[in-house]
């Protein structure tokens, strides 16, 4: 038994927050290198090298990367042998993220969804918790914009429609959102479970590492198929046409019911923001 | 490269094609989602506007809060498409053109035809450098609405491609 106080998460988070604010990844990093290096002069061009000076600038000067810094998401995987003290999980992890875009001069986007009325502090945090072995707290924290996030699609699909029903609902969801999510988009894609943990895989795929591949080969080469199809449409950086429309397809899954075949598709824009650590 | 300082007139925008590359300068207005709400109900009510609608430039955008010794804090574009719905409203009441991000509908590309406007799409994502490129930041309607509000912007070399222009044709 491990004990460990919630304000260590909170602190945590804290930092995680305003360090995801202000930089992209390392992986995002680079395929944004690579898209400009695949791409002629043009529109789509000028956009990519626009992106990777952007995120010199926000680095340098320690501004959002993009103004839409997100919905909180927190992922908490809970070693069941560790013990929680301390305030409320949910009230600390929505404090951590109360101050961190307070201190960090990130925009407050969170509302009410029929009043539209703003909360003023950026929470509720979308939280995550999930029990699993160990006396260890592994936690993801992703800043989750919505121009993206209104792109995403969930499908209930028949099993008939098997392996080229999935790749066709994901290639069909970002041809449909077009220029709208900020492409080149990273693309995370849930299969199976219920309604609901489709959905939930769907965001985890997205805090995957870019380029990163499914432990299972099947499952990969949806994935790989699917890129390569995304990346033929050439709607390209911004919708200006291009050679990179995706930076990649991450797919996670889970059993289904014998009747059907969920799939999520979650849109991340380009900016890909996620910070990991464990405790 | 086309440098424009904005507003510009008619004329200048009949200069505009979709694809080319513009750095804009000079002063535009943000409005969002909730602002445009509120914009439409004051033109159907027949009431004052906080800004001269008459060859003015909104931005669809909503800021970061700004840090200190900064002007903005960052400042990208949103996705237009949410304003479809206002957008034609807007620019028959003189509206010059727009600033945003992605696609439009039909709807705007013909009242963009029928008034003379032009859509630029800013480059989404590319929050910091755009936030560095405002000068000046004057919060002028809806203060309620925190990043929503309207505000006045000065501004100098933002990066945008010209979507579409005033003859119909549009990038995308």
């Amino acid at each position: 038994m491990r004990k460990i106080d919630t304000k260590e998460i909170a602190d945590k988070i804290y930092e995680m927050a305003l360090k995801a604010g202000v930089s992209l990844t390392s992986d995002c990093k680079a395929a944004l290198n690579k898209a400009a290096e695949n791409e002629a002069d043009g529109a789509a061009k000028f956009a990519l090298d626009t992106l990777i000076e952007n995120c010199r600038i926000a680095e340098s000067d320690g501004l959002p990367v993009c103004q839409d810094t997100g919905m909180a998401v927190v992922l908490l995987d809970i070693g069941q042998d560790v013990f929680l003290c301390g305030a409320p999980l949910t009230e600390a992890v929505n404090g951590a993220v109360r101050a961190a875009y307070k201190d960090g001069y990130f925009r407050k986007s969170v509302c009410d969804p029929i009043t539209r009325e703003n909360t003023g502090d950026n929470t509720p945090a979308v939280i995550h918790t999930h029990i699993c072995a160990g006396e260890q707290i592994k936690i993801t924290f992703l800043p989750k914009g919505f121009g993206s996030e209104n792109m995403s699609a969930m499908y209930m699909l028949k099993p008939a429609q098997g392996v080229d029903g999935i790749i066709n609902a994901i290639v069909e969801t970002v041809k449909k959102a077009g220029s709208r999510p900020c492409p080149p988009v990273y693309v995370g894609v849930g299969i199976g479970g219920s309604f609901d943990t489709c959905a939930y895989l769907a965001k985890k795929a997205l805090t995957r590492e870019i380029g990163s591949h499914s432990e299972r080969e099947d499952i990969a080469e949806i994935e790989k198929i699917a890129l390569e199809k995304i990346n033929a449409l050439g709607i390209g950086c911004q919708g200006f046409h291009g050679n990179t429309t995706a930076l990649g397809v991450s797919c996670e899954w889970a059993h289904t019911h014998i009747a059907g075949l969920p799939v999520a598709v979650n849109i991340q824009c380009h900016c890909v923001r996620c910070q990991k650590a464990v405790l | 490269m086309i440098k424009l300082n904005l507003p510009i007139d008619k004329d200048e925008i009949k200069k505009l094609h979709a694809g080319d590359s513009v750095l804009i300068s000079g002063t535009i207005y943000t409005a969002r989602d909730c602002a445009h709400k509120r914009l439409k109900e004051l033109i159907e009510r027949g009431e004052n506007l906080p800004f001269d609608m008459r060859g003015a430039f909104i931005y669809y955008a909503g800021p970061c809060p700004a840090k200190p010794g900064y002007a903005s804090g960052s400042c990208g574009p949103t996705t237009s498409a949410r304003m479809d719905a206002y957008a034609p409203l807007l620019l028959d009441n003189g509206l010059g053109g727009m600033i945003g991000k992605g696609e439009m509908s039909a709807d705007v590309t013909e009242a963009l035809m029928r008034n003379t406007g032009v859509y630029f799409a800013a480059i989404g994502g590319a929050g910091a450098t755009y936030g560095k490129a405002i000068t000046e930041s004057e919060l002028i309607a809806f203060p309620e609405l925190l990043s929503e509000a309207v505000r006045r912007l000065e501004v100098v070399d933002f990066p945008a491609v010209v979507a579409t222009d005033c003859y119909g044709k549009s990038i995308y």
